[in-house]
């Protein structure tokens, strides 16, 4: 008994920090709608700060000194960083926002690497809370006592904030209409900046006050923004009290869980997460929400099946790509085998998101299932290489099925938060279950078939099956099918208008895609001879979306141009650079900011605009696309 | 007309809150009928469209189409009964060309899959066969987002017409149009219905096109119906040029105060 009441005040405790790193992003949401993947980037700056700070500054005022203004630097920070990068991009897609974030995120674990170096750093106890006081004869900490008092006290001033000053009104008149408070004359720049700031203060916060509880490390970010995206997304996008009650429901799940569950708790909190978005998809307290620019159909020119010359000039790159394996060595066709992986990856993403409107931020979750599909049907049944490169895909499929039917129900960004939780949840079971995945130790020993085993037949095999799925994809694309697809994304009023079902267009679609993704993983699974649970992880998912974008997401295709480069120079990063992080990081900035159309969209909008004009300058004038009556 | 109703419409309402968005109304419609729906703005003729196209679901009463009750059928089930509808807003595949904006039409009949085949050459003729009915066959390959809204417009009717139609749901089809073109347009929808013997219901604003199209027309105010008949019938109609003029309540009072103080 004593021992449910001890777990049950930490976990009031765990949820005071938590709902202070949640309460800051669902605040941000709320008013410019953006997801802002830096939280926990902010979060963990905030631990660190303070952690220098505190060491400088003396006594116990010292230290509650050094807590607040490790938050109020951090927050000058994150006004920087809303005057200098989010004001160029609160009209962007939500994908680029999430991805410019989490740019900003690399970023930031890069420097802060460079700063306080790479060890875990502990810092000192709170002057005063140093002690434990006896709970039912077990103690407990007093300074777990002191946040579970501090949690609700925020909340009570953050009420305070929003309902009784000027300000707060304005906020929360944004969070429900924009367009309206911008007509009332208020600047609606500084309010966002002020917005930011503050949720970023309320990040650094809590991230500060952790320092007492916990090492200092590396992993805080990626830690804290999987949760807190869990606690907004159950709690309601843009609700503060939500964000509360889902940080307490978390934190005690996660402390019963660990009790209770010891071998799934972590998967424990994205199974509470799935259920209550289907029960209630904008979460307790949430509103459904208009978000900005949600479909890329609008800017996207018709697409067309590849012109005799674009054919022939693919068939040209799809020969030298087969002649390689004379000028190349085992290396160089290593490297070969694992772009045109990725391709088959990318593209696999690209067919949900580009003609499908789905932009997933858990595509990692279908690329590991196949790779352990494929590594298990070795492993553990002592199958042939072909039969797992069957299985790899179909694990793929499964797993698509299963998590697609939750996710399809949504859209927009929920669509992709709740993707992402379930890569989260796969990676968890894959970390956890160790007695079948072999957890963090992974699976060792997953060769190829002895016929596929030299360099040159393997990255043959993987160059068939890249091309074979390209083009299946790009089938689909024109295809009956495809067009209906096309016509869920474009306007989803017409496309039900006209029979068509978006819910069962979209789950077909995503049910290709993981298929594609998981074949992807399985001969990843073979060429490296091993699989780990990181391939399930966020950066996988991450990697895909630069892929697609750096081809360009109102492309077919274009991400076979965008993984084979993106490919190329990471394995040429991590060779010339120790912070491989800090340059991927401003990369994916840039891309965002300067580069949106990516490499393909730029050359199609080139050839199909000001080269177009140069090849038929001076022929009759073209006809103009309005009839003779409409003119006016 | 003594023809079985292609569309019954009995006892329909809906409430949002405490507003009686639409309260009881009742009509009927036959094959190769113009039939207007009009009324001021939030008089409730999109929500009595939307409820008869399945967006909406309705509140009370029944729809019929053919007979057979369309209550709590979805917009798809409700198309594959042979009902196309335009919007108030337009709603076209902006990322296709025209033509595949029809064809997408045809995609979406066929059954199965949908894998195998190519769409792009798929059911070609027919499909220019549709945007040349409509006048638009020479933009068959132009994008969709190039298009003038009017156009835009036309093309929706494509859309709905490819499909073979008993009844077309249009909601203010004219709306964004030229002058010059909503006439055309709406002598083409009723030159189209008449040959094909399509029921047509649709909701306007504008006078003359109503006057000049419609066999019989309704008035809807705040939810009701309030007159149906013949259009000239109508036009007589005390109440509803009350609703369209005024009751004149406001002149006649400021006036009384000008006398009274003068």
């Amino acid at each position: 008994m004593s021992l449910y009441v001890v777990q049950f005040l930490t976990g009031l405790a765990n949820a005071s920090s938590l709902f202070l790193a949640a309460c800051g992003l669902s605040v941000i949401f709320g008013v410019t709608r953006i997801v802002n993947f830096a939280h926990g980037a902010f979060y963990m700056l905030g631990a660190y700060v303070a952690y220098s700070l505190t060491l400088r500054l003396e006594g116990a005022f010292g230290f509650w000194a050094a807590i607040l203004l490790a938050a109020a630097f951090v927050a000058v920070l994150g006004t920087l960083l809303e005057m200098l990068l989010l004001r160029r991009i609160y009209q962007a897609p939500e994908l680029f926002q999430l991805l410019a974030t989490f740019g900003v995120t690399l970023m930031v674990e890069d420097l802060v690497h460079i700063i306080w170096g790479p060890q875990d750093l502990v810092g000192p106890r709170a002057p005063g809370f140093e002690g434990a006081v006896p709970v039912f004869g077990l103690p407990v900490p007093t300074y777990d006592l002191l946040l579970i008092v501090l949690g609700p006290l925020v909340l009570g001033g953050l009420w305070l904030l929003m309902h009784r000053t000027r300000w707060g009104v304005l906020v929360r008149a944004a969070t429900q209409d924009r367009d309206m408070v911008a007509a009332l004359g208020v600047n609606q720049k500084w309010l966002f900046t002020g917005v930011f700031t503050l949720g970023i203060f309320l990040a650094a916060f809590g991230g500060a006050l952790q320092i007492p509880r916990t090492a200092v490390t590396h992993q805080m970010d990626l830690t804290i923004i999987a949760e807190v995206f869990v606690v907004v997304v159950i709690g309601g996008l843009g609700s503060i009290t939500g964000a509360f009650l889902a940080a307490v429901l978390i934190s005690e799940l996660n402390a019963f869980g660990i009790l209770v569950f010891p071998g799934i708790s972590l998967v424990l909190m994205f199974l509470v997460m799935a259920v209550v978005l289907v029960i209630r998809p904008w979460g307790f307290l949430g509103k459904p929400i208009q978000t900005g620019v949600t479909t890329i159909g609008e800017a996207t020119r018709p697409w067309r099946p590849w012109s005799n010359t674009t054919g022939i000039a693919v068939a040209v790159a799809v020969l030298v790509a087969a002649l390689l394996p004379v000028v190349l060595g085992s290396y160089g066709l290593s490297v070969g085998s694992q772009i045109l992986i990725a391709v088959v990856f990318a593209m696999s993403l690209q067919f949900q998101m580009s003609t499908g409107g789905l932009d997933s931020f858990g595509h990692a979750a279908y690329f590991g299932l196949g790779a352990y599909g494929a590594a298990m049907t070795v492993e553990w049944f002592d199958l042939p290489m072909e039969l797992a490169l069957l299985v790899g895909p179909l694990t793929g499929l499964v797993g698509a099925l299963v998590f697609g039917w939750f996710c399809v129900r949504l859209s927009g960004v929920y669509f992709a938060m709740l993707t992402l939780a379930f890569a989260q949840i796969t990676w968890s079971i894959a970390f956890q279950w160790v007695e079948v995945t072999g957890g963090d130790n992974g699976i060792l020993g997953v060769w190829p078939a002895d016929w596929a085993s030299s360099p040159a037949n393997f990255y043959w095999l993987t160059l068939t099956v890249g091309v074979v799925a390209v083009l299946a994809l790009r089938h689909l694309v024109f295809s009956p099918f495809g067009y209906r697809l096309r016509a869920v994304r474009d306007s989803t009023v017409r496309a039900e208008a006209i029979g068509i079902s978006r819910q069962r267009t979209q789950y077909v679609a995503f049910a290709i895609s993981g298929t594609a993704a998981g074949l992807a993983g399985a001969l990843f699974a073979f060429l490296k001879g091993s699989i780990f649970p990181d391939v399930l992880a966020i950066p996988t998912s991450i990697d895909a979306l630069v892929m697609v974008l750096l081809g360009g997401v109102a492309t077919v295709s274009g991400s076979v141009v965008g993984a084979i480069v993106y490919t190329m120079a990471s394995i040429w990063l991590m060779s010339a650079t120790d912070l491989s992080r800090l340059v991927l990081g401003g990369f994916i900035v840039f891309l965002v900011v300067a580069f949106p159309q990516g490499i393909v969209g730029s050359l199609s909008a080139f050839v199909s605009g000001p080269f177009e004009r140069w090849r038929t300058r001076g022929r009759t004038e073209r006809t103009i696309a309005v009839s003779a009556e409409g003119s006016r | 007309m003594s023809a079985a109703p292609l569309l019954q419409v009995e006892h329909l309402s809906k409430s949002y809150g405490g507003v009686h968005a639409v309260q009881d109304v009742s009509f009927s419609l036959v094959p190769g009928e113009m039939l207007a729906m009009i009324g001021p703005n939030g008089a409730g003729k999109s929500t009595c469209f939307n409820m008869v196209g399945g967006q909406i679901p309705a509140g009370s009463g029944r729809v019929r189409i053919d007979g057979r009750d369309v209550s709590g059928l979805s917009p798809r089930q409700i198309w594959r009964l042979g009902v196309g509808r335009t919007f108030q807003v337009a709603q076209v595949f902006k990322s296709m060309t025209v033509r595949e904006n029809v064809q997408a039409v045809f995609a979406s009949r066929e059954s199965g899959w949908g894998f195998l085949a190519r769409a792009g050459s798929a059911h070609r003729t027919e499909a220019e066969a549709v945007l040349h009915l409509i006048g638009m066959a020479d933009f068959a390959d132009r994008p969709c987002a190039d298009m003038a809204y009017g156009d835009v417009k036309r093309l929706e009717l494509a859309m709905a017409l490819a499909n073979d139609p008993k009844l077309l749901l249009m909601d203010e089809p004219a709306a964004g149009m030229a002058p010059l073109e909503r006439v055309e347009l709406m002598g083409l929808t009723a030159r189209i219905a008449k040959e094909r013997q399509i029921g047509v219901l649709f909701t306007e604003h504008d006078m003359d096109v109503v006057f000049a199209h419609a066999d019989r027309m309704m008035v809807l105010n705040r939810g009701r119906l309030i007159a149906e008949g013949r259009p000239e019938d109508v036009r007589q109609d005390t109440q509803v040029r009350a609703v369209y003029l005024g009751e004149g309540l406001v002149y006649d009072q400021a006036a009384a105060a000008r006398r009274a103080s003068a």
